[in-house]
């Protein structure tokens, strides 16, 4: 039972703020705040009491987002509903951020009313939602160049480009109504990866968590059909064919999901609702189908004149056609290391020394499969010793892989049946973010 | 600006409201009320415009009617009489057309939130129950609830609770759930909805219905039904299976409370249950909300609490992710310290290496404690790890290091050597005051073998002027004085010097006092200050109180799934990590040595205690000769077994074997012949003891040596016509080890009784023999109180049967 609940920003003000029961007073508010900013780095923040109530919350889009409640509440279920309802304001106002939720208070306003009633779920399911919601949303979208490439000469629409822009999927699932012209489908295969990869090179921890997520500006959509590799096997007992087999250890789908044609064709069957859900989760431990995408082999040692040496040679083991973007190496050196001096292979890496954390950040903006970069790096450390070599390592990268997964699995087809009428777009994005790829050293 | 002139906006705002143009328009009218809601939330007191608002909210604009109807909300109980005049508009949307104006109108009407709008509501929410439309009797329902909150003294209709019954039966799954949590409230005096058969069942069958929020409510409710046969029971719990497993974490936690509550009689349907969730539960712990991370993190330390090996597979699921806030590594290592096993030991202590040296100080902080608490088991390994930080010269390391070494160090005396060689040179580096509280305490009480501890205590004497911390000065007067006791010689002058300037000049009383009980103690004699100072150490064996037995499921069930867990957690890990008795004086500082001495003396109380009440029983015991049984009731807990198994030991000493007769508790020391019980696994040894009602409260992990085992169990005489007089039996197994003669054991001390009896037989060829006959006896040593030799002697039969059949 939620007693309050409302939106903050990140500096504090308040942006959203109900009452369902009327038990608590108002200026529960800047209390929430005042204590969440008060807490040490350690201290667990996400329940916090004060008196006989207790406060909830979630940080989603750089907001906070709380709920009070004065009686014995369920932690799983009110996490899980603040998660909720900021993927559905997301869903509603297109994105999130405090600009947006500023704009579009009225909306959410409205949501709130829907979805808790004195303080009880309602429901949060957005077919439900669609007939109650009545305001418009008001999206925010700064002017960008990038809208202008899509228009040709002229000013007439292109329509050539085979690839969505970054932003098709950040926009209300309303607007599409009134604007009539695009129902668009968006299936994300989204992977994370942890990966711990020992010092003598050896893969010690991989994890890959992954989703498909589907989501649908469509205003009626009867059913889609989602077809994944037909050699995707799920468990450990259960494989399929020989070779390059699609194997994921535990898999769970949305209640939605019917499964009829699963086991036969693996193909899912689902009626999706307006704005994004995710139709499947899926786990895949100890075991990745290809290399793990980045090997690291360092030198490291110290010269006579008391510098720390680093040679770094980072490998990318993609298949040559893919590639990572946005690729950044944290590497942990000795504390008080004062300046740093570089040899890089290519022109567009960057290296800098963050004191204040005490690492070196390594950045490649892009990295295509199979090539190999290299970075001689002098950390100047007065006072270096043996046993600050302890301090050296272990080395973090944080990537994005697009089109790619990890696991391999294929959306194979999206089929809608029946045919929508007019201009469909359907889009289907691969992509696999590392979670936490740590290498040691 | 908002904050800025607010008046005037909100004076401008209302002159724009009554403005009949802006009326007739209707998007400027809507803009306008929209402004109004704007300055409302952003905290704005637009109280002012009330009255306008009100005439506001009679429009066929939904949207327009759903903004003024958030600000009536807010505003209501500050307006009351002109409220009234809301109640014409909203009654007259009750009669809609439109189920939504219907609802809208009807909930709205129970948000306001004034008790003298009751008798308006009350017969549009009858009305409602009996709507069409699902969403109006979804409000409906609730609005009861609300309006009984309004006034909870009032009696509430007997028919309303008897339709809110019915529509239990209401097609729509959220109306029967709205019923629910309404009759909950509504009856909240009477213990909240009737629980029956038929409702259970049928609120089971439409599970599938409900959507996740209305199934944990559902879930939720049911915990208190109790079914009337285990057939009954096992139906639901088969129906209950699949959401178990659910993938949305809040059913999943739902279902195992209300499995938990339910089987609270069938440990082995319980545990069975944990392990089915492991899955969800672990995909919770890998979601991308770092909060529902948290969430499952601090469930599955529960989970840990009963079944302590239940994830050891998993165990690389909570490495660390270095882009996680410190609260979740922090939980990662305190579970990841549960899950170590022979095999996995390696590869965890090196990960945890990796955190020692973080970025972030706490984190570093909470591995370097994890490294040491898996010390105790694993002590050679982490030892290693933990002295070569200290070759990071680091002030936070260094601290943490030296802090984890006194707390492993009390409960693994035999690491002693280690950490008084890795002492050396540790004071340059210390800083704050807990760290060098840490390193006094090691000095004062390993101060023979460290050769500079005087001299390290001498700097710190030296600067004790500009020493800001309290507690330092008070452990380095305790430090000194027990210094002192081993090495008078190098110690007496700066002791001298302390003790001066403690008591003349320091202003602190807590401090002054300390040093003048000190000062008195050594006029009492040196023996006096010995047996107050020196009086509890820790025993080597305390090394095996490792494996401590696992809580009954019951004792946590029924905070899982509630805040308490993750609210409590910090605390109680807080308490784990030190739970040697004698650290909580030291952690909480100024009354350490005060509070070592009241322990003495209360322990001298109970004694007396017990002996006065057992003289007068003794003699009724003595005529009973009854069938003996054993109960595990009252349980002890590690702590007091070892505060009682410690104080034995030292009467034990103290007096002589003559007196021992008399005194109010029996030893007794047996052989039993029973070579393959050091190897038969800790589980199988506690099954078969719980089968006959001894608790094993500590154990070795199989197959080390010496391998021991720590129980206990109270006696009690079946026989009714006697008085009932219970005993409490503190028990250990010991087994030497070396079967093969290798010698292990004998370089242990507690080898030592061994070894003097085989060297006095070593000279002829059939002691041979004998010797390794007794090697393979597992030697068992009883301590009773109060007295009674036969409950002894029935114990020990039980005993030596059960070890026999183990070993069989």
């Amino acid at each position: 039972m939620i007693s309050q609940l409302f939106i903050l920003s990140s500096k504090g003000d308040h942006l959203i703020y109900k009452d369902f029961r009327g038990a608590a007073g108002s200026d529960v508010v800047s209390v929430f705040y005042e204590k969440v900013t008060a807490l040490t780095g350690d201290q667990p923040p996400v329940v916090m009491t004060h008196k006989d109530l207790h406060f909830m919350h979630v940080r989603q889009g750089g907001l906070y987002w709380v709920a009070t409640t004065t009686g014995d509440a369920s932690p799983f279920s009110v996490i899980d509903f603040l998660n909720r309802l900021s993927a559905l304001v997301k869903d509603y106002c297109g994105s999130l951020s405090e600009k947006s939720v500023q704009m579009n208070f009225a909306l959410i306003y409205e949501l709130l009313d829907e979805v808790v009633d004195y303080g009880h779920i309602q429901t949060t399911s957005s077919d439900v939602l669609k007939n109650f919601i009545q305001t418009e949303a008001i999206s925010s979208r700064p002017f960008s160049l990038f809208d202008l490439s899509n228009v040709g000469l002229f000013g007439a629409d292109t329509q050539q480009s085979k690839v969505a822009p970054s932003s098709a999927a950040t926009r209300p699932i309303q607007s599409t109504r009134e604007q009539g012209g695009k129902s668009e489908i968006f299936v994300d295969v989204i992977e994370r990866m942890s990966v711990v990869i020992g010092s003598n090179g050896v893969l010690m921890k991989v994890d890959v968590e992954g989703e498909i997520k589907v989501k649908c500006y469509m205003p009626s959509c009867s059913e889609m059909r989602l077809g994944l590799n037909e050699e995707f096997s799920i468990g450990k007992s259960q494989l399929r064919g020989y070779g390059a087999a699609v194997h994921v250890d535990e898999c769970s789908f949305h209640q939605v999901v019917r499964l009829d044609e699963f086991d036969s064709h693996r193909i899912l069957r689902l009626c999706p609702s307006q704005g994004e859900q995710t139709v499947m989760q899926y786990q895949l431990s100890d075991a990745l189908p290809s290399a793990p995408p980045f090997r690291l082999f360092p030198t490291i040692e110290r010269d006579s004149g008391g510098r720390l040496l680093m040679y770094l040679k980072l490998r990318c083991d993609l298949p040559p056609k893919s590639s990572a973007v946005n690729v950044c190496a944290t590497i942990p050196v000795p504390k008080g290391s004062v300046s740093l001096s570089q040899e890089l292979s290519s022109p567009d890496q960057s290296v800098e020394l963050n004191v204040q954390s005490r690492a070196i950040v390594w950045r490649v903006p892009r990295f295509p499969g199979g090539t190999q970069l290299s970075a001689l790096l002098k950390v100047e450390v007065p006072g270096l010793c043996s046993a600050s070599m302890l301090e050296v390592g272990p080395v973090s990268l944080t990537f994005e892989l697009p089109k790619f997964t990890a696991t391999g699995l294929q959306i194979r087809f999206l089929r809608l049946s029946p045919v929508q009428p007019g201009l469909s777009q359907r889009w289907v994005r691969y992509i696999t973010h590392s979670d936490s790829y740590t290498i040691r050293i | 600006m908002p904050y800025l002139g607010s008046e005037d906006t909100v004076r401008e705002l209302r002159r724009a409201l009554a403005n009949p143009n802006v009326q007739s328009d209707q998007l400027r009218y809507r803009n306008t009320v929209l402004k109004v809601i704007r300055l409302m939330s952003q905290g704005v007191d637009v109280s002012g415009v009330f009255s306008e608002m009100v005439k506001a909210c009679a429009t066929v604009d939904i949207v327009q009617k759903k903004l003024v109807y958030v600000f009536l909300c807010s505003y209501a109980t500050l307006n009351p009489e002109l409220s009234l005049l809301v109640i014409n508009t909203l009654r007259k949307d009750c009669q809609d057309p439109n189920p939504m104006v219907r609802s809208l109108a009807l909930r709205n009407m129970t948000n306001l939130r004034l008790p003298s709008l009751v008798e308006y509501v009350e017969q549009p929410l009858a009305a409602g129950l009996r709507d069409r439309a699902a969403c109006v009797r979804r409000v409906a329902v609730l609005g009861w609830a609300k309006l009984h909150n309004l006034q909870p003294s009032s009696e509430i209709d007997a028919a309303v609770v008897n339709e809110l019954y019915s529509l239990l039966r209401d097609p729509d799954p959220v109306v029967m759930v709205n019923c629910l949590r309404a009759l909950e409230e509504i009856l909240k005096e009477e213990g909240g909805v009737a629980i029956n058969k038929p409702i259970t069942h049928h609120l089971l069958n439409r599970l599938k219905e409900c959507d996740i929020w209305g199934q944990c409510e559902v879930l939720s409710v049911l915990r208190r039904y109790r079914p009337q046969s285990e057939d009954e029971l096992f139906d639901i719990l088969s129906l209950l299976d699949a959401s178990l497993v659910s993938p949305h974490p809040p059913v999943m936690a739902a279902t195992l409370s209300l499995f938990l509550s339910l089987c609270s009689g069938l440990p082995a349907v319980s545990l069975a249950a944990l392990e089915r969730v492991c899955a969800p539960l672990l995909a919770a712990c890998g979601s991308a909300s770092r909060e529902m991370r948290f969430t499952a993190l601090c469930h599955i330390q529960l989970l840990l609490r009963s079944v302590p090996g239940l994830l050891s597979a998993h165990y690389k699921r909570f490495f660390c992710s270095y882009a996680e806030p410190a609260y979740i590594k922090q939980r990662k290592m305190q579970v990841l310290v549960e899950l170590v096993n022979d095999e996995n030991v390696a590869m965890l202590l090196d990960e945890l290496k990796g955190y020692c040296t973080d970025v972030n100080s706490d984190t570093a902080q909470a591995a370097i404690a994890a490294i040491g608490r898996i010390g105790r088991s694993y002590s050679d390994r982490c030892l290693e790890i933990l002295t070569g930080l200290l070759g990071l010269k680091q002030e936070n390391i260094t601290s943490a290091v030296v802090q984890t070494l006194r707390d492993l160090v009390w409960v693994c005396p035999q690491c002693s050597n280690t950490v008084c060689v890795a002492l050396e040179g540790c004071e340059e580096m210390l800083q704050d005051s807990q760290g060098k509280q840490a390193l006094l305490w090691l000095l004062g009480v390993y101060g023979e073998r460290v050769s500079s501890a005087p001299y390290t205590l001498e700097v710190f004497i030296d600067g004790v002027r500009s020493e800001a911390s309290l507690d330092v000065k008070m452990e380095l007067l305790t430090a000194t004085t027990r210094l002192f006791l081993c090495r008078p010689a190098e110690t007496q002058d700066m002791l001298g010097r302390l003790l001066h300037y403690c008591i003349e000049e320091e202003t602190d009383m807590c401090v002054r006092d300390q040093a003048l009980l000190y000062y008195r103690l050594l006029h009492c004699g040196i023996e006096e200050t010995r047996k107050v100072l020196q009086g509890r150490r820790s025993d080597p064996s305390l090394g095996v109180l490792i494996g401590r037995p696992a809580d009954p499921v019951s004792q946590w069930a029924c905070s899982f799934n509630t805040l308490e867990p993750l609210r409590l957690g910090t605390i109680e890990a807080e308490s784990t990590t030190r739970e040697s008795p004698e650290h909580v004086p030291f952690d909480s500082g100024p009354k350490t040595d005060l509070q070592e001495t009241l322990n003495c003396s209360r322990v001298e109380e109970v004694r007396s205690d017990l002996h006065s009440t057992d003289s007068s029983a003794d003699v009724l015991a003595s005529n009973v000769t009854a069938h003996l049984s054993l109960s595990l009731s009252p349980a002890l807990s590690p702590e007091e077994f070892e505060r009682l198994w410690m104080q034995r030991q030292a009467l034990h000493a103290d007096q002589g074997v003559e007196q021992m007769k008399d005194e109010d508790y029996a030893c007794l020391e047996e052989h039993v012949q029973c070579p393959a019980v050091p190897h038969c696994s800790p589980q199988s040894l506690h099954a078969a003891m719980q089968l006959v009602n001894i608790q094993t409260l500590a154990f070795t992990p199989p197959n080390t040596l010496p391998w021991r085992v720590y129980l206990y169990t109270n006696t009690q005489y079946a026989c009714s016509a006697s008085k009932p007089q219970s005993t409490l039996i503190l028990g250990e197994l010991l087994y030497p080890g070396g079967v093969k003669g290798t010698g292990d054991g004998e370089t242990l001390a507690e080898g030592r009784e061994n070894k003097e009896e085989e060297e006095q037989a070593e000279g002829s060829e059939r002691a041979a023999d004998r010797k390794r006959e007794e090697e393979e006896r597992v030697k068992v040593t009883l301590k009773q109180q109060p007295r009674d030799d036969e409950a002894l002697k029935g114990f020990l039969s039980i005993l030596t049967t059960v070890l026999h059949t183990l070993a069989s």
